[in-house]
């Protein structure tokens, strides 16, 4: 496919990474902050090729993985009452909840149904003016542009019945917390490519400035993650510690003005918790004062609703880069993609379930 | 809900009031919100995520990456190197 399978071409594969080698004098320990990045780093075999020279943590970028336990247990009750259509991404409805995940609520009855856009939600909204549908709002700045848009139509049409459970997350503030953290371990990081491409990289340089540390954009395929980790490892072996951009093709250094515009009327910045981490400072979104009536919490009232995350699973460590998957000891045994304990095994974009898929032996 | 790949814009319209389009990617063709992208045009690649289309394929930009790619390889070879053209291993065919 145009302008994918050529950065997939093995011979340049080859020669980043031997360039990588020929300029790392230690091991350097990096994190990829992006679930996506996570899969494409495991299923191309990456972090095998550069064994030795660079450790590559998972970070904590796969929203499925980091909605908090009592969001589904929101989402479950919502869905569950009659008169609702609830609607959200497919990888959502098999997290598990305290008790029950999307898809058993809708065993039992409840209407819920998977969209691959919040527009198709909004369609549902003004096809059923007799029902309310919630759309389950979750993801990092990648999403928000989508779940924005949606509410600012709803709007604009005069759609009452349209609401969204939001539990929206920031990237640049996880950052900061994993740096402030007594056990950090990375040196530098790849930002996430799409997160770029929305908000740009401008947020990110009083970070890289503040703990000292490379922060390099960069993209999906295995040339973009191998470019960007080369930009990387030159800072790092050179003890620079600025901001650069590894995937000029897709990503600008202010991002999606459009975009962040209407971001900046419909949401507000909140703290947030993390599943596995607990609560980031001022780490997420939630709807401003003027949007509020198309707030699913308010209009459920399901707020009160707080759920204490399960003791055995480690995904927390692993998403602040602690610990990887396979020292979980119920990985892959106790807890698989097919029943799984913790979020990070559920999400395609999970750690866990690319440990699974990827590198079972290792 | 994260790997958003490249695809060309072969129809743009507007539904409900917003500027909506088909977006193919190798033959399959999927329905895009391009309100975030008004500078896409007919035959623009542009990435999409959850239905939005973010950003703009930048192919000058591409084409750049590409040559300092094909440059670094040239470098290896001339120094000797084998960069043989083994396929990367894709671990999900194996599954
Ligand atoms: S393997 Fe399962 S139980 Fe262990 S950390 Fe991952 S999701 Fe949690």
């Amino acid at each position: 496919m145009k302008y994918i399978d050529e950065f997939r071409n093995p011979q340049a594969v080859k020669a980043l990474v031997h360039e990588i080698k020929s300029i790392s004098t230690q091991k350097w320990v990096i994190m990829e902050i992006c679930g996506g990045q996570t899969h494409s780093i495991m299923k191309n075999g990456l972090h095998q090729l550069l064994d030795g020279v660079v450790e590559l943590v998972h970070g904590p970028g796969c929203p499925v993985c980091v909605t908090p336990l009592e969001l589904i247990d929101q989402a479950v009750e919502i869905a569950s009452l009659p008169n609702v259509i609830f609607t959200s991404f497919g990888d959502m409805l098999r997290v598990p909840g305290s008790s029950k995940n999307l898809l058993e609520a809708r065993s039992e009855g409840a209407d819920v149904r998977m969209v691959y856009s919040p527009l198709e939600a909004l369609k549902l909204a003004r096809e059923h003016l007799d029902k309310e549908v919630v759309f389950f709002a979750v993801g990092f700045e990648t999403t928000a542009p989508g779940n924005a848009m949606a509410i600012a139509q709803a709007k604009k049409e005069g759609l009452t019945n349209f609401s969204e459970l939001i539990s929206h997350v920031l990237v640049p503030p996880a950052m900061t917390a994993l740096l402030s953290s007594e056990t950090n371990r990375v040196q530098a990081y790849l930002a996430a490519g799409h997160v770029c491409a929305v908000m740009g990289w401008e947020e990110y340089e009083p970070i890289a400035a503040q703990f000292r540390v490379p922060i390099v954009v960069t993209g999906f395929e295995p040339l973009d993650l191998l470019k960007g980790i080369l930009m990387t490892v030159q800072q790092l072996e050179s003890g620079k510690h600025v901001v650069e951009n590894a995937y000029p093709r897709a990503v600008a250094r202010k991002g999606n003005q459009q975009a962040k515009a209407l971001l900046q009327s419909v949401f507000q910045t909140i703290d947030r918790k993390w599943r596995g981490i607990g609560i980031i400072p001022q780490s997420g979104w939630a709807l401003t004062p003027e949007f509020a009536a198309f707030d699913a919490t308010l209009k459920f009232e399901t707020g009160h609703i707080k759920t204490q995350e399960p003791k055995e699973c480690i995904s927390g460590e692993i998403l602040q880069g602690i610990k990887k998957p396979n020292q979980c000891p119920a990985f892959g045994t106790l807890c698989t993609p097919e029943h799984p304990l913790g979020a990070t095994m559920v999400s395609g974009e999970g750690a866990c379930s690319a440990y699974f898929r990827y590198h079972k032996e290792v | 809900m994260c790997l958003a790949i490249p695809g060309k814009i072969v129809k743009i319209y507007t539904e409900n009031g917003l500027r909506m389009g088909h977006v193919n990617y190798s033959g399959t063709i999927s329905e895009a919100c391009l309100e975030y992208v008004p500078e896409a045009d007919m035959e623009s690649y542009v990435i999409v995520h959850a239905g939005f289309a973010i950003s703009v394929l930048d192919e000058e930009q591409a084409r750049q990456s590409l040559e300092t790619w094909d440059e670094v390889t040239d470098h290896l070879k001339k120094q000797g190197y084998t960069v043989e053209n083994a396929p990367l291993t894709d671990k999900t065919k194996k599954d």
